[in-house]
C-alpha cells in the first residue's frame, strides 16, 4: 500500500515537472524569442489557458503528499524551510505577472510584468532542480526525523553543506536546461513565424547544454549517493528508466532538426518523466535519505500514514484524479493547434 | 519575539490577507451565476453585460486568492511540523480532497469560463460558471472540514506514540462542527459579495454614470443582502452558537465574557474584560438574555471562565471577546440597513433615496471586517489548542524554525502582500471606472 502511494504522489510531482515545466521554460525564453508586444503575447496566450491547472498538479501533489505521507511532508517542508519560502513568493509574482500584465495598456507596465514572469520563471527551474538535488544527496536528519539547512554553508556537498553546494547547484543548472529546453520545443509547437523560428533554435542550442549536464550530474549522483548503485543493482530491471530518458533526449534533437514539433515536445516529456523515474525508483524504498546515519533515513515505511486512511484514501483519490484527467484532456484538446491572437 | 509567536503571526496574516479574496470569490459566483440565469432566461443581454462585468472583478480577485491561497497549504508542513507529522494522516485528507476535487474544477472551467463566451454558446457558458461556483463551493467545504476537525475533532483514534490515526472516514466528512459553520461561512461570503455588488451600483447611481447597471447591482445587491444578512443571525449564527455551549463551553464563557457561572446569564453588549479582575468593566448587558439565546430558557445556568481550570482559558480573551462582539454587532447593524434598504427598494424609492444610497457605498469595507472579526473569533476561541482536546498549540510548532528565519519570511510577505494589494485595488478601480458599458462579449 505504501508503495502504491509511493508511485502515485512520485507520478503526481513527476507529471507537475512535465506540465508546469514547459510554461516555466516558455518564462524563461520569454523575453528573447519574443521582441515585440504582438510575439509577447503569442508566448503568453500558449500557455494563457493552461499554466494554472498545471500549477495545480503541485498543490493536489503537495496535498496527497501530506496525506499519505505526512511525516516526510512536515520534515522536508520545515527543514527546507527558507528556499521553500522562496519558492512560494515566486511563484506570487509569477502569477500575478501573466495574469495582470494585460489589464493596463502602458510602456512601462507591460515590460515590467515580462520581465518579472521571466526571471521568477527561471528561478523557480532552479529552485525545483536544486530541491531534487537535495533529495538524492540527502539531509542531515536527526533521531526524529527532522532536520534544518541553511542556504549555503561550505559548497562542499558533505554532512556540513547546506541546500546549495557543488553537486546541488549542478542539479539545478540541468533543471534549468532541461526546461528551458522543454519549454522552448511547446513554444514552437504552439506558434508559427519569428517567435516559431526563434524558439526552435533556441531548443537546439540548449539541447548541447541538456546533454552535458545529464551527462554530469548522472555521474556526480551515483558518487554522491551510493544507495543509487545498490537500487540499479538489485533489480537489473530499473535501467529501462534511464534508457528511456536517453531515446527521449536523442529524439528531442533529432525530431526537432525534421521539423516534427509535436514529437519533439513529447520526447522532452519523456526525456524528463524517465529522468524523474529513475532517481525515484533509485531512492527506492527511501524518500528523503539521511546523510548522516543512515537509520534516522525516512522510508516510505516509516514516514507514510496509518494503513485506513491509505485504504480508504484510494477510493476517493482514483475517480477524484480520472475526473481531473477528464478535465485535462478537454482543456488541451479544445486549445489544440497553433496559437491565434 | 519567541519562535511561537512568530510562527502564529505568520500564520495569521498570510491566511487573513488571503481570504479577502475568497470571501468575495465565493459569494460571487453565485451572483454571477444569478445575473447569467436572469440573461438566459429573459433573453436581456443587459444582464450579460452586467456579468462580464462582475467577471474581470472576479478575475482579479481569484488570481490574488490562487496565489495567496497556496502558501497556506505550504505553511501546514513549513512553520507547523509537529501538527502535520501528527495529524497529517487525517486532515491530509480533506487538504488532498480539496486539490482533487475542488482546484482541477476551477482551474479547467475558469479559463472556460473566461475566454470561451463567444464559443461556447449561452447554454454551455451558464454551465461554466455553474462549475466554477460549484469548485469554489467544494473547495470552501474540504477547508471547512479540515478546520472542524481542529475545532472538535471526530472519527479519528490516538496510537501508541501519541499519533493521531484516522480511524472513520465518514466521522471526519459528516463532523457536526461543519454543518453551521460552513453556511455560516458560505453565507458570509455571499454578504461580502452582495454588500460590494451594492456599494458599486449605489456609487455608479451618486456619480450619475452607468445608472442602469447601478440600478441593477443595487436591487441585486440589496435582495441577496437582506436574505443573506438575516440567515448570518439566524439560523447558521444561532445554530454555531448553540454548537459552541456544548462542544466549546471555555470559549462560549471567553467570548461572552461571563466570568461567573449563573442562572439566568446576562447578554453583555458592552464592556472591557479586566482579566486582573475577572470581571467585565463598564458591561452594557441585557439580562437573562444569554441563557434564553444558548439554552431557550430564561433561567439556564451557562458556565462562566471561573468554572474550567485557567490552563483551558483561550489565552487572549480579550482579543477574543472583542472580536466576537464587533462580529455580533457588525452584523446586527447589516441586517437593519439592508432591511432598511430592502424596503424603499419594495417602495421603488431606493434608486432616488441619495441619504441610502451613500449608506450603501460606504458599507463596503464592513462585511470584510466582520468576516475578519468572525474568523479571528474561531481561531483565538480554539486556543490554546491547536487541535481542540488534543494538541496545544506550542506542541505544533516546527522544532527547527528558528524565530529568525521565522521573522525573514514575515516580512517578506507582509511586503510582497502590501504591493499585492496596492496592485490589487488599482486594477479593480480601473474596472469600476471603465464600467459595465465597454464589455463586450469576448
Amino acid at each position: 500500500m505504501e508503495t502504491l502511494w509511493f508511485t502515485l504522489v512520485a507520478t503526481m510531482i513527476a507529471l507537475y515537472v512535465v506540465l508546469d515545466g514547459f510554461d516555466l521554460g516558455a518564462g524563461v525564453i520569454h523575453l528573447f524569442v519574443a521582441r515585440n508586444e504582438a510575439e509577447r503575447r503569442t508566448v503568453l496566450a500558449s500557455i494563457g489557458p493552461v499554466w494554472d491547472g498545471n500549477e495545480v498538479w503541485l498543490i493536489a501533489g503537495g496535498g496527497t503528499l501530506y496525506f499519505a505521507f505526512p511525516a516526510l511532508y512536515s520534515s522536508s517542508f520545515s527543514g527546507f524551510y527558507l528556499p521553500l519560502m522562496m519558492v512560494l513568493w515566486l511563484l506570487i509574482l509569477r502569477g500575478i505577472a501573466i495574469e495582470f500584465r494585460n489589464h493596463l495598456q502602458s510602456l512601462v507596465w507591460q515590460p515590467l510584468w515580462d520581465t518579472v514572469f521571466a526571471a521568477a520563471s527561471g528561478l523557480l527551474a532552479i529552485f525545483f532542480g536544486a530541491a531534487l538535488g537535495n533529495v538524492v544527496r540527502g539531509v542531515p536528519l536527526d533521531r526524529s526525523g527532522e532536520f534544518f539547512l541553511p542556504l549555503w554553508t561550505n559548497f562542499a556537498a558533505g554532512k556540513e553543506s547546506g541546500i546549495l553546494d557543488w553537486y546541488t547547484l549542478l542539479v539545478a543548472v540541468a533543471a534549468l536546461f532541461a526546461l528551458t529546453a522543454h519549454g522552448a520545443l511547446w513554444v514552437a509547437l504552439k506558434t508559427e513565424g519569428e517567435v516559431h523560428y526563434r524558439a526552435r533554435a533556441a531548443a537546439l542550442r540548449v539541447w548541447w547544454g541538456v546533454a552535458a549536464s545529464v551527462v554530469i550530474i548522472t555521474l556526480a549522483s551515483f558518487h554522491i549517493q551510493p544507495h543509487l548503485k545498490e537500487s540499479f543493482a538489485e533489480r537489473p530491471w530499473g535501467y529501462v528508466f534511464p534508457l528511456l530518458a536517453l531515446v527521449g533526449l536523442i529524439g528531442m534533437r533529432l525530431l526537432d532538426g525534421r521539423r516534427q514539433g509535436l514529437e519533439a515536445f513529447l520526447c522532452s516529456c519523456l526525456f524528463l518523466l524517465a529522468m524523474l523515474v529513475s532517481v525515484a525508483f533509485g531512492l527506492y524504498p527511501y524518500v528523503l535519505p539521511s546523510n548522516g546515519d543512515p537509520a534516522f533515513s525516512l522510508t516510505i515505511a516509516n514516514s507514510a500514514a496509518a494503513p485506513y486512511g491509505l485504504r480508504v484514501g484510494l477510493y476517493w483519490f482514483i475517480p477524484g484524479i480520472l475526473l481531473a484527467a477528464t478535465y485535462f484532456v478537454y482543456t488541451y484538446r479544445s486549445f489544440k493547434g497553433k496559437v491565434i491572437l | 519575539m519567541d519562535a511561537l509567536t512568530v510562527h502564529r503571526l505568520h500564520f495569521a496574516f498570510t491566511v487573513t490577507f488571503h481570504y479577502l479574496f475568497p470571501q468575495l470569490t465565493m459569494g460571487l459566483a453565485l451572483l454571477i451565476l444569478v445575473l447569467k440565469t436572469m440573461a438566459l432566461r429573459t433573453g436581456n443581454e443587459h444582464y450579460n453585460h452586467a456579468a462580464r462585468f462582475w467577471t474581470k472583478i472576479f478575475a482579479v480577485n481569484f488570481a490574488m486568492g490562487v496565489v495567496t491561497g497556496i502558501p497556506m497549504e505550504f505553511q501546514f508542513g513549513t512553520n507547523w511540523a509537529r501538527f502535520s507529522k501528527a495529524a497529517g494522516g487525517v486532515i491530509g485528507q480533506t487538504l488532498a480532497m480539496e486539490g482533487v476535487f475542488s482546484f482541477f474544477l476551477e482551474s479547467s472551467f475558469l479559463g472556460v469560463f473566461l475566454f470561451g463566451e463567444k464559443r461556447l454558446g449561452p447554454k454551455a457558458h451558464w454551465f461554466a460558471a455553474f462549475l466554477v461556483f460549484l469548485g469554489s463551493w467544494l473547495s470552501g467545504f474540504f477547508i471547512i472540514a479540515t478546520d472542524a476537525w481542529m475545532q472538535h475533532p471526530t472519527g479519528y483514534s490516538l496510537g501508541p506514540n501519541g499519533e493521531i490515526l484516522l480511524r472513520s472516514f465518514w466521522g471526519l466528512l459528516l463532523n457536526p462542527w461543519i454543518f453551521w459553520q460552513y453556511l455560516h461561512n458560505m453565507i458570509g461570503s455571499v454578504v461580502t459579495a452582495s454588500f460590494v455588488m451594492a456599494s458599486i451600483g449605489a456609487f455608479y447611481l451618486l456619480t450619475h454614470r452607468q445608472e442602469e447597471f447601478g440600478r441593477t447591482f443595487v436591487r441585486l445587491g440589496v435582495i441577496a443582502g437582506t436574505i443573506a444578512a438575516c440567515l448570518m443571525i439566524f439560523p447558521t449564527g444561532d445554530g454555531q452558537g448553540k454548537n459552541l455551549a456544548y462542544m466549546q463551553p471555555t470559549t462560549l464563557a471567553a467570548m461572552e465574557g461571563l466570568f461567573e457561572t449563573a442562572d439566568g446569564a446576562p447578554l453583555a453588549i458592552l464592556g472591557q474584560p479586566d482579566m486582573e479582575q475577572r470581571k467585565l468593566d463598564n458591561p452594557l448587558e441585557v439580562p437573562r438574555a444569554l441563557s434564553f439565546l444558548t439554552y431557550q430558557r430564561w433561567g439556564a445556568r451557562v458556565q462562566g471562565l471561573n468554572a474550567f481550570p485557567r490552563d483551558r482559558w483561550p489565552d487572549n480573551i480579550p482579543l477574543l471577546y472583542y472580536s466576537y462582539h464587533i462580529m455580533v454587532g457588525l452584523g446586527t447593524i447589516f441586517v437593519g440597513a439592508m432591511a432598511l434598504a430592502a424596503f424603499t427598494l419594495w417602495r421603488g424609492t431606493l434608486y432616488t433615496q441619495r441619504p441610502l444610497l451613500w449608506m450603501l457605498m460606504l458599507m463596503l469595507p464592513f462585511p470584510y471586517i466582520a468576516t475578519t472579526a468572525g474568523w479571528v473569533t474561531a481561531e483565538m476561541g480554539r486556543q490554546p489548542w491547536l487541535i481542540y482536546g488534543i494538541m496545544r498549540t506550542p506542541a505544533g510548532v516546527s522544532p527547527h524554525v528558528s524565530s529568525g528565519n521565522a521573522i525573514f519570511t514575515l516580512l517578506g510577505f507582509m511586503g510582497l502582500y502590501t504591493i499585492l494589494a496596492m496592485l490589487g485595488l488599482l486594477l479593480v478601480y480601473r474596472e469600476i471606472e471603465e464600467g459595465p458599458a465597454h464589455n463586450a462579449a469576448q
